[in-house]
């Protein structure tokens, strides 16, 4: 298992492959269909991604004792942000992109130019995703997009997942794809 | 205890606890997978998720699905549709079940997870009287359902014809459509035949079998494992990404069909096959 620690400098995104198992610790950001939207629309965040982590993910959030606390954390499905996502990854300067069943050529070929991955997180591991989060610093458009949709600032450590798609224009997805067919057409012929 | 307790604790054991022979099959297929895989990396994450959500008595898996109760019929008073409301409902307060029951026509959130038809409720025969009668639990979440399919044969776009082979063919098609969606490994119960809402009511009810059971019939039997062989040589492995572990069981069941029609339905699971039954 890689470590990956925040800031997650070009350098070693760049030496990441696609199906290398990863660990990340640091800060870590939550956005979806409204942020991802919003920001094309060229609405102001004030998150800075450079360097950092995008995560698609629609967590359930409660507060306990004033503090945030994050029960479930599981990734979405990111096919939705593919729209969005190539300009996202040039303007931003974000590293790693955090979800659940990859994304298009358009987003893989953003990545090659500026230097990012997507990681699949382990979809359904609710429990673990939560458990990883130690600590929530914050939360931005809480009122304007709902709790779900919301951009929070996750404090993880040790958040696991998969890199599916790197910086070399390599996707799992595609591989893994192309080659079960192969195969299944193989059983009849 | 109460009937409505009996059924709140059957709720929250479901959600927080993944069958014995799921978590089994998973760690059996985690040892399989090569070391430093992504795929054994995966299957290593699913198993620490599933012993701390039993340990903190939290749901496994974000979507706590549709419920789907299947009781013996002579626990139709004792386990009516006001005792299960109540039971969910309570389940909904205390967090083993999300809010996760949406109306169809205006989309606003039911939040205590209760309307007309939810939960849903099958009343079944036992199938002797000496029996003990039972109440089984399913939780089955969005994603795996969204990858339910069914096909009607002969297929050209497959070429899959009227006969056994056409029908593997359908299945494998739909494992292979799955990949990187419904969170694999999965476990497929399918039905061959019947009309097309049985089609899926069977194939559901083959999600009920434990891993280890085989069709009485002996070609389906058969069938069960070679599609088992066939689907985890394709390589989809744990979410897609590759590996040795695309399913970890197939159920088959048959019904008979009309000379026109000639189904084929696929419920896929996903591998938070949630499934508990207990006698009432």
């Amino acid at each position: 298992m890689i470590e990956l620690k925040y800031p997650f400098d070009e350098k070693s995104i760049r030496s990441l492959k696609a199906g290398d198992a990863v660990s990340i610790t640091g800060v870590i950001h939550t956005g979806r269909d409204k942020f991802h939207k919003y920001f094309a629309d060229g609405g102001r965040i004030n998150v800075d991604f450079k360097d950092g982590a995008l995560f698609h993910c629609g967590p359930v959030v409660v507060k306990r004792g004033g503090e945030w606390k994050v029960v479930a954390a599981g990734p979405t499905t990111s096919v939705r942000e593919n729209p969005y996502e190539p300009e996202f990854i040039a303007k931003s300067g974000v590293r790693i992109i955090i979800g659940k069943g990859g994304m298009d050529a358009a987003t893989l070929e953003a990545m090659r130019k500026y230097g990012a991955v997507y990681v699949q997180a382990v979809g359904g591991a609710a429990a673990v995703s939560a458990a990883s989060v130690k600590r929530v610093q914050g939360v931005d458009f809480l009122d304007e997009f709902g709790a779900a949709e919301a951009c929070w600032h996750f404090e993880v450590e040790g958040f696991r997942g998969v890199v599916a798609m790197d910086s070399g224009g390599t996707s799992l997805f595609d591989r893994v794809a192309s080659s079960s067919h192969k195969k299944f057409l193989e059983f009849y012929n | 205890m109460s009937t409505v307790d009996k059924i709140l604790a059957l709720i929250r054991d479901t959600s927080s606890s993944l069958p014995d022979d799921v978590e089994k099959a998973i760690l059996k297929a985690m040892r399989r997978e090569e070391k430093g895989s992504s795929a054994k990396m995966i299957l290593k994450t699913i198993l620490d998720n599933c012993a701390l959500a039993r340990e903190n008595v939290t749901p496994l898996c974000q979507d706590t699905g549709t419920l789907t109760f299947f009781v013996d019929s002579r626990l139709r008073k004792k386990v009516n549709r006001k005792v299960v409301s109540e039971a969910a409902r309570k389940a909904t307060e205390k967090g083993y079940l999300r809010k996760n029951c949406i109306d169809s026509v205006d989309g606003r959130s039911y939040d205590d997870n209760v309307a007309e038809g939810a939960p849903v409720i099958h009343y079944f025969e036992p199938e002797s009287p000496d029996s003990r009668p039972t109440v089984t639990l399913i939780m089955k979440g969005g994603g795996s359902e969204n990858m339910s399919r069914q096909y009607s044969l002969p297929d050209s776009s497959l070429g899959a014809g009227r006969d056994l082979k056409g029908v593997e063919k359908c299945i494998l098609d739909a494992v292979v459509k799955t990949q990187g969606y419904g969170c694999a490994p999965g476990i497929l119960g399918v039905c061959i035949g019947g009309d097309r809402a049985t089609g899926y009511e069977i194939a559901k009810e083959q999600l009920l079998r434990g891993l280890a059971d085989s069709s009485k019939d002996p070609r389906l039997a058969k069938m069960e494992k070679s599609i088992l062989k066939k689907a985890n040589s394709l390589g989809i492995g744990p979410m897609g990404l590759g590996g040795k572990t695309t399913l970890l069981g197939v159920k088959i069941a048959s019904r008979p069909r009309v000379p026109a029609s000639f189904f084929v339905t696929i419920a896929y699971m996903c591998w938070a096959g949630r499934r508990r039954t207990v006698e009432i």
